[in-house]
């Protein structure tokens, strides 16, 4: 009996279970909400599945949102295995996404295959400097990096508000002017048809290719085991020689960076310029996104794709249910994800203690 | 005599690990009864289990020949049981009467009657001996006499019945002692007393009965008189033990290990170091005892680059390491074996593996410029867990995951294997089991003996007394004695511990 484990019972079955449990419930609880508001759930679940995972444009749009989500999420997910609440996300991409379009706009005729990669490092350093600016606050004198995430996103909401107002905009608009088109990434109906109409674009295999890294980064690295050390014990960091504070720093950064390349997606594969208000809380769903994924990068991947198809499915059912509604099924499987952890594990041993009792007897 | 206790058939299962597998225990009224065994043998589990902590998954409790069912430690009380944990339960702004009363106030009209409590309470505290000062505050008391409220507040709460979990590894010699009186003064008074312990010359001492437990079962019940610590470690262990450290004739080299005139003020200005020198040779321990909060702590923080001195100087083999970073001091030639394995030792949630790494990860053989040398890592752990003996032999097993010997193998081995010239053991067996303590205390010795510095911080003055081949005592943030050799008695070290002896003279001449 020793050695040989119940698969139930690993810790990598349990994490992947019990997120996936939580979520199946909660579609439960919702059935209750739409109940009260008089329709069929079976209906408007049969409605929500298909129109988004049964078409290809359906794919296409919760592909579309699915992307910008990725991004927020490992940003939120990173800076957490550094033992960091990195709830800065949303500023961090408004600074890149803006910094993305602002570059964009003064680099015509550069050719693409520079111009690209220009774009993409300019998200990355304007979320990289919001970033590292409460990394560096919480490093150097303690100061709490919620408070400072928080209110940086009320910062980087009004500095881009003027901007886009007051000086780099289309006269009459909020947005600004259009960026360089070799900037451009491709959507995805100009090679597969099959996407048509929809804005998905190849900006999710850049948000493919963060997860990567941030698996790589965490898990292979010296330097993402320094990053996970201080994370789970920053006084046992301290004794092995392990710089804190300069960790605190890299990983906000880092966060910061991934998150402002949600432009990607906005900027450079679907509008081509930056808008006010084109990131309605993408930001704090980042963290629920790194939350639910239990803030690892493949697991966030999954966690952004269950969101993005919430996102795109509120506006498929809408004309059945409210759209309220899907914000409440949203905020009761981030709530079932928190609070059952504990509870469906006390379920599963209770159940593996069960067997092992049948064994014994 | 009567029973006080009967634990008939208890089974309690974690999971897959039973902890108590059909153990029945019986204690008799107002008798001292030791409950002994190495950690994770299931006594502290069978212990919460009579305080309804825990609820058993098969097995009757009696208390006082009568059947009783304990769902909750309130139901225990009821009873007349008290439980004097091992780490206290007490309030720390809260004053020593309000501690003992809450949860038990005497009130009239819903106020509290502080007098009459004071009154009831003073009454019991001299009856028994148990010297507590009621209105200072509980941050304010050290930890002996914290101990002592625990008690009188169970007492209080009407216990006839008291449980005490390890209740002398805080204490200092003295403190021991003045606690053994009151536990038998406690006994006089017809209290039946169970103690929870892996320090067998307690158990001589005190105890009319031991059961021994190993792997959460009873392996052994007698009366104390008939029986001998030797008897008892084997049947804790399940083989034969050696009590006693062997270890040969020391051959000292030169000094290796140099701590010169260090002071050092803490954040709240007050000097924790005075003016302190000891030097280490090669090839001998150098044991510091000290009742905890003397500096010990600190002193082994400031030669590991964790704390700065405020002044002097510290040099491993001659070469200056005051003002180097932790990574740098271990690169000069240091191993440090930390007081706490939990806090500071070990990253708990991270695998036994990648523990072992800890502060060699950027060590060209486990990591290039970027990536780690994955294959390395579990090579290196493999080869320490087969060395020291690590249970679970699994690379991979995370460390909370292991006993308290276990986690600190895992620290000594990751220690030892950086081959440094100076190591640096504070309690090294704190909390680890006989068996444990056993391999770790040899591990010590052959290191000593193969020419290291060994500095041993410990609380456990038996240790200290079989390993050092100096020891050197601390109190106020001074060495206040060195002996050249380990033939001293435990009460005359005690003295110098508590100050009584050699603070006079210490402070004519600093200060």
């Amino acid at each position: 009996m020793d050695g040989k484990k119940h698969w139930l019972e690993h810790p990598a079955t349990q994490n992947f279970l019990i997120p996936i449990l939580a979520v199946i419930l909660s579609f439960a609880v919702g059935a209750i909400f739409i109940l009260i508001v008089g329709q069929n759930p079976l209906e408007v679940y049969s409605i929500l599945f298909s129109q988004t995972l049964g078409t290809s444009y359906g794919v296409g749009q919760l592909l579309f949102k699915t992307t910008p989500l990725i991004f927020a999420g490992l940003s939120v997910a990173l800076c957490f295995r550094a033992g960091l609440f990195n709830i800065g996300a949303e500023g961090q991409l408004q600074m890149g996404a803006f910094v993305t379009a602002l570059v964009g706009m003064y680099t015509f005729g550069v050719p693409a295959f520079l111009e690209v990669p220009l774009l993409i490092l300019a998200g990355m350093v304007g979320g990289g400097v919001w970033g590292f600016i409460p990394g560096y606050l919480k490093a150097k004198t303690g100061a709490h990096e919620v408070i400072n995430t928080i209110m940086l996103n009320f910062v980087a909401a009004a500095l881009v508000s003027y901007f886009v107002t007051n000086v780099y905009n289309v006269p009459a608009t909020v947005h600004t002017p259009p960026i360089a088109p070799t900037g451009r990434l491709s959507r995805f109906d100009t090679v597969f048809a099959g996407f048509a109409g929809s804005p998905v674009n190849f900006s999710i295999l850049i948000a493919l290719l963060a997860a990567l890294f941030v698996w790589y980064y965490i898990d292979r690295t010296r330097y993402g085991y320094e990053l996970r050390v201080v994370g789970l014990n920053p006084k046992a960091a301290e004794y092995g020689g392990i710089s804190v504070s300069k960790n605190i720093i890299l990983s906000m950064t880092i966060g910061g960076a991934i998150a402002g390349l949600v432009g990607t997606n906005f900027v450079m594969g679907y509008k081509y310029y930056f808008e006010e208000g084109f990131s309605t809380g993408t930001g704090f769903m980042g963290i629920a996104v790194a939350l639910l994924g239990n803030n690892n990068p493949f697991g966030v991947i999954l966690a952004a794709l269950l969101f993005g198809m919430l996102e795109y499915g509120g506006l498929v059912i809408n004309t059945m249910v409210p759209k309220e509604l899907v914000s409440i099924l949203q905020a009761i499987v981030i709530i079932f994800v928190i609070s059952s952890n504990k509870i469906f594990r006390r379920i599963l041993v209770n159940f593996l203690k069960k067997r092992t009792l049948s064994i014994n007897d | 005599m009567p029973y006080a206790i009967e634990l008939l058939n208890i089974t309690k299962r974690f999971a897959r690990t039973v902890a108590n597998d059909n153990v029945t225990l019986r204690v008799q009224s107002g008798s001292i009864h030791a409950l002994v065994g190495e950690n994770g043998a299931g006594k502290t589990t069978l212990m919460e289990t009579l305080y309804g902590l825990y609820q058993p998954d098969a097995g009757k409790i009696r208390i006082h020949e009568k059947e009783v069912s304990i769902r909750t430690p309130h139901d225990s009380i009821t009873l007349g049981i008290g439980m004097v944990h091992q780490h206290f339960m007490l309030v720390p702004p809260l004053t020593v009467l309000e501690n003992i009363v809450l949860g038990a106030e005497t009130t009239s009209h819903a106020l509290l009657d502080l007098r009459k409590t004071t009154a009831e309470i003073s009454e019991l505290a001299s009856r028994f001996g148990l010297s507590v000062p009621l209105t200072e505050k509980v941050e304010n008391i050290g930890v002996g006499t914290q101990q002592r409220v625990e008690i009188l507040k169970a007492i209080y709460r009407k216990a006839d019945i008291l449980v005490l979990d390890e209740p002398t590894a805080v204490l200092t010699p003295q403190e021991s002692v003045q606690l053994f009186r009151i536990l038998s003064e406690l006994k006089e008074e017809g209290k039946t007393i169970v103690l929870i312990t892996h320090k067998l010359n307690e158990v001589m001492a005190i105890s009319d009965h031991v059961s021994v437990m190993r792997k959460g079962k009873i392996v052994g019940e007698v009366e104390t008189a008939r029986t001998t610590p030797q008897d008892l470690a084997q049947m804790m262990v399940g083989r034969p033990v050696l009590l006693r450290v062997e270890k040969g004739e020391k051959k000292p080299g030169g000094p290796m290990l140099v701590v010169n005139d260090v002071s050092y003020v803490d954040r709240r200005g007050i000097g924790v170091l005075k003016n302190l020198s000891v030097e280490i040779a090669s090839g001998e321990i150098l044991g510091i005892a000290g009742v905890e909060g003397n500096g010990q702590s600190q002193l082994a923080e400031c030669i590991a680059g964790l704390l700065k001195p405020t002044s002097g100087s510290i040099t491993i083999d001659g070469i200056q390491i005051v003002g180097l970073t932790a990574h740098e001091v271990f690169a000069r030639g240091l191993a440090h074996v930390p007081e706490d394995r939990i806090k500071r030792g070990l990253v708990i949630d991270m695998n036994i593996k990648e523990n072992m790494i800890l502060g060699m990860h950027a060590q060209q053989r486990f990591s290039s410029r970027l990536a780690l040398n994955r294959k390395a890592i579990t090579e290196n752990a493999r080869l320490l867990i087969t060395k020291f003996d690590v249970r679970p032999m699994d690379p991979e097993a995370i460390a909370r995951g292991l006993s308290g010997g276990n986690q600190q193998k895992v620290i000594i081995a990751r220690e030892l294997s950086r081959n440094a010239q100076v190591i640096v053991a504070s309690q090294p067996t704190r909390g680890v089991d006989i068996g444990g303590i056993e391999f770790i205390h040899r591990t010590l010795v052959q290191a000593r003996d193969s020419g290291k510095a060994v500095l041993l911080v410990s609380a456990d003055l038996n240790e200290i007394l079989s390993l050092s081949d100096r020891i050197a005592v601390m109190y106020g943030g001074r060495i206040v004695k060195v002996f050249p050799d380990n033939k001293v008695e435990e009460s005359e070290l005690g003295l110098y511990m508590t100050g009584s002896k050699g603070n006079a003279a210490q402070e004519a001449q600093g200060d």
